[in-house]
């Protein structure tokens, strides 16, 4: 194989208030059945990438707990396989991560026991479906030293929060800017990069030791002009799970039939950890209209435009509607669920309303009961 | 030495014929059930679930698609180092190799694979009921009454007993006698086929009917010898839901217990899971004006018609105005716009074109092979064609990729058929 792949994983996310209090952004459930890292991690072993490295700190028992057996993945085996690194005491001391380039750095053993020319990296908390194949050959047929994986942002999403390029008439990066204030172009990375390993390994042994940590920032923007660095354009279907609107709607953009097809439907689909539900159960007071079910899941209310995840429950006389329900959460009888996310085990008593706005979703903590 | 203390015999080489197209080309354990599982699922995650780590699962009759869902057994946790899941095929040996002619032969031609792990008991059962059961308590029953045997029993109402093999017990349950299908029942303990040998006996009773009897059998040869022997055998009564889905009636019946609101067979429970081979499980969509009525929908479904008390196995479509009813789907079926079905059992990856109607009219005996298929219940057998518009009755056997041309007046009658594909033992299905 020509790549081993490295998945960043470790970041915090402020923005996803409670969502993230307890677990990763990379382990974000997503569209019914999915965890967010299940995307760039079916992407690596479906573009035929057999090593593949994670990186977690933040949060990483959430990750370690879906990561439990690299298999599920097509990644249980002897050569290669599944590495998980988190921070570790060692001789030099106890070390956390002190950035994305200096957590490659804190495990350059990894790299420099590898024998493939190219390493992939990806962050772990974007939702996309990509070859990684074509980015390599890109990669090559531009001769380029690093390549960098961008889209056209749509005008109705806020280019602000991302890494804005430049690119020259022959898409040769010519300036990199994390969160402008002012973006001078609407095309953002989408923290994909192909670089070729040995300068990989030297890049960023050099950049640590000058103190320097972020692979965005004292890397790729600092080097762009010294380093032959190439954007590759991805018009596929991409969300980044950096808020809770960008999580709800990511969640929504499963009720479309493209996106299923992209994600569900269409081999190499996306893989994920099985969990043994039965299938879904229908009552007879049910009525279920454009909603995505997991298994495991009995149903006797109304829902509509929902995602409901694995193992849920929902009553009698119950309407769950624009909302999110995350696995093994109980909606009573009688109860109205609208504009929500209710998190993980989340208890809705019976003759409860749990309500927030179009605008502003309610997000209703992990495990939390909610009584009328 | 490796050493287990129990070892699991399953039987799964059986055709069951009285499943007409339905094991036209897959053993009667591999036959789809309740939507996502296949038969054999609830005897395997049985055994894991009963703390049996070495099954030996022994197959003869098209074993293709068992061979492939068992795999090495990562869904039942059953890919070990030492033990696991082994599937046992018939095979040649030095003298001359032969396919397995009896139940006992089969376990008799493994001999071999038993004595690997040195157990002190084998269970043997079979594959092909529907049931959640530990055999780890029947194993204690057997070390508490010091048995040689044990075999479970199923208590049915007395009148019924003389369908089954009924076992006649002492009052401590130790059995003096058997009987095949008596007339008149003296008990109404029913041999289940499930059964706890001392090892060291069973392999000296094998050995020895092998040479008498060249197609041994538990029921008819194994097991009344060793009472006649005087070993202590005794019935360990179960009580719970078990169901024997041999013919097209009890097989749609037992699919259809799953579907009530409270089931008396419960698969949601959060402990002995039943546990199957899948390799994508995506979450189900319904669409707009999708209704979906006391029925279990599987993962991957498509559900944008309706669906009224039936179960839909994985990856099925039911497209816009479809309505299926009182139905059984399996595996990647496709329901075109507007087809209405009606009490059918559609084999996997069936196609059925726009605006058809399924299982309407009169009900009229099957006049291709009444025995099997006089149910009501039409059948279509696996990876079958229907085309559009064609109306095709009740009691009707449907089998290959037909065309408008194979419907006289774009129908077919009550209790007709259509089979094109022949069978692998060169029978019509």
């Amino acid at each position: 194989m020509k790549a081993v792949g490295i998945i960043l994983a470790g970041g915090k996310n402020e923005r996803l208030g409670e969502l993230t209090r307890s677990r990763a952004t990379s382990a974000l459930p997503v569209g019914g059945c999915y965890r967010a890292i299940d995307f760039p991690l079916s992407n690596m072993t479906n573009s035929g990438i057999s090593k593949v490295a994670i990186i977690t700190q933040y949060n990483s028992r959430s990750l370690h707990d879906h990561l439990s057996s690299p298999k599920w993945w097509d990644l249980g085996s002897k050569q290669g396989g599944m590495f998980i690194f988190s921070p570790y005491q060692s001789g030099e001391g106890p070390m956390w991560f002190r950035g994305t380039a200096d957590c490659i750095y804190q495990n350059i053993a990894y790299l420099r026991r590898s024998n493939e020319p190219y390493v992939v990296i990806s962050s772990g908390d974007c939702v996309y479906k990509m070859n990684y194949n074509d980015i390599i050959a890109y990669h090559d047929r531009k001769n380029a030293d690093v390549t960098i994986a961008y889209r056209q942002v749509p005008d109705t999403d806020d280019i602000r929060q991302y890494g804005v390029m430049e690119l020259d008439a022959y898409d040769r990066l010519t300036d990199l800017e994390e969160k402008p204030l002012e973006p001078q172009s609407d095309l953002a990375s989408i923290g994909v990069y192909v670089i070729s390993r040995p300068l990989l390994i030297e890049l960023v042994e050099t950049i640590v030791s000058e103190g320097r940590y972020d692979l965005v920032r004292d890397l790729f923007s600092r080097y762009r002009k010294r380093l032959r660095i190439y954007g590759y354009r991805y018009d596929g279907y991409w969300r980044n799970l950096g808020s809770i609107h960008s999580y709800f709607d990511c969640n929504m953009d499963f009720l479309r039939r493209d996106v299923r097809n992209n994600f569900i439907t269409q081999h190499p689909y996306i893989k994920t950890k099985p969990k043994d539900e039965p299938p879904a159960k229908f009552n007879n007071m049910a009525h279920v209209t454009n909603c995505l079910v997991g298994s495991g899941t009995i149903l006797n209310g109304s829902a509509n435009r929902s995602v409901i995840f694995r193992g849920v429950f929902t009553g009698e006389h119950s309407s769950v509607n624009n909302a999110i329900l995350l696995e093994g959460t109980h909606v009573g009888h009688n109860c109205v669920v609208e504009h929500a996310i209710l998190d993980k085990g989340v208890i809705v008593h019976n003759d409860t309303r749990v309500i927030g706005t179009l605008e502003q979703p309610m997000v209703i903590v992990k495990g939390q009961e909610l009584r009328p | 030495m490796r050493r287990k203390e129990m070892v699991a015999m399953l039987l799964a080489g059986g055709q069951g014929s009285r499943l007409g197209v339905l094991t036209s080309n897959k053993a009667k354990p591999a036959v789809p059930f309740g939507g996502k599982y296949r038969i054999i699922d609830f005897a395997m995650s049985n055994c894991v679930n009963s703390g049996i780590d070495t099954v030996g699962v022994l197959t003869q009759y098209q074993p293709l698609k068992l061979n492939k869902h068992i795999g090495i057994g990562v869904p039942w946790d059953l890919d070990r180092r030492t033990g696991g899941v082994a599937v046992l095929a018939p095979h040649m040996k030095t003298e001359n190799g032969e396919w397995y002619t009896g139940t006992a032969d089969a376990i008799y031609q493994n001999l071999d694979f038993i004595d690997q792990y040195h157990p002190e008991y084998v269970l043997v059962l079979g594959g092909d009921h529907i049931y959640k059961m530990n055999y780890a308590d029947m194993l204690d029953f057997h070390k508490a009454n010091n048995c040689d045997v044990s075999i479970a029993a199923l208590t049915v109402p007395i009148e019924e007993a003389s369908r089954f093999g009924v076992m006649n017990v002492h009052d401590d349950n130790r059995i003096y006698e058997f009987e095949e299908k008596p007339p008149n029942p003296k008990s109404n303990f029913i041999n289940m086929g499930i059964y706890i040998f001392r090892w060291e006996l069973l392999r000296d009773a094998l050995e020895r009917d092998n040479k008498i009897h060249p197609d041994s059998d538990f029921g008819k040869h194994v097991l009344p010898m060793m009472l006649n022997e005087g070993r202590r055998m005794f019935a360990y009564e179960f009580e719970g839901y078990w169901r024997d889905v041999g013919t097209i009636e009890s097989y749609w019946l037992a699919n259809m217990d799953l579907i009530q609101t409270v089931p008396d067979f419960n698969l949601y429970e959060s402990f002995d899971k039943i546990y199957t081979y899948s390799d994508h499980q995506p979450p189900l969509f319904t669409g707009a004006n999708t209704e979906v009525k006391a029925s279990i929908i599987s993962e991957g479904c498509e559900v944008l018609g309706k669906v009224y008390n039936s179960l839909l196995g994985p990856d099925v479509i039911v497209e816009e105005g479809a309505i299926v009813s009182d139905s059984i789907l399996m595996e990647g079926c496709y329901v075109g716009k507007g087809t209405v079905i009606e009490r059918c059992i559609i084999d996997t990856d069936t196609t059925i074109g726009d605006g058809a109607h399924l299982g309407v009219g009169e009900n009229v005996s099957n006049v291709y092979n009444p025995k099997i298929y006089d149910t009501g219940i039409t059948v279509i057998g696996e990876a079958s064609t229907i085309p559009d518009k064609v109306r095709v009755g009740k009691n009707c056997v449907i089998f290959g990729k037909t065309e408008p041309s194979d419907y006289p007046d774009a129908a077919l009658e009550s209790g007709q058929s259509i089979v094109k594909k022949i069978n692998a033992n060169g029978v019509r299905a």
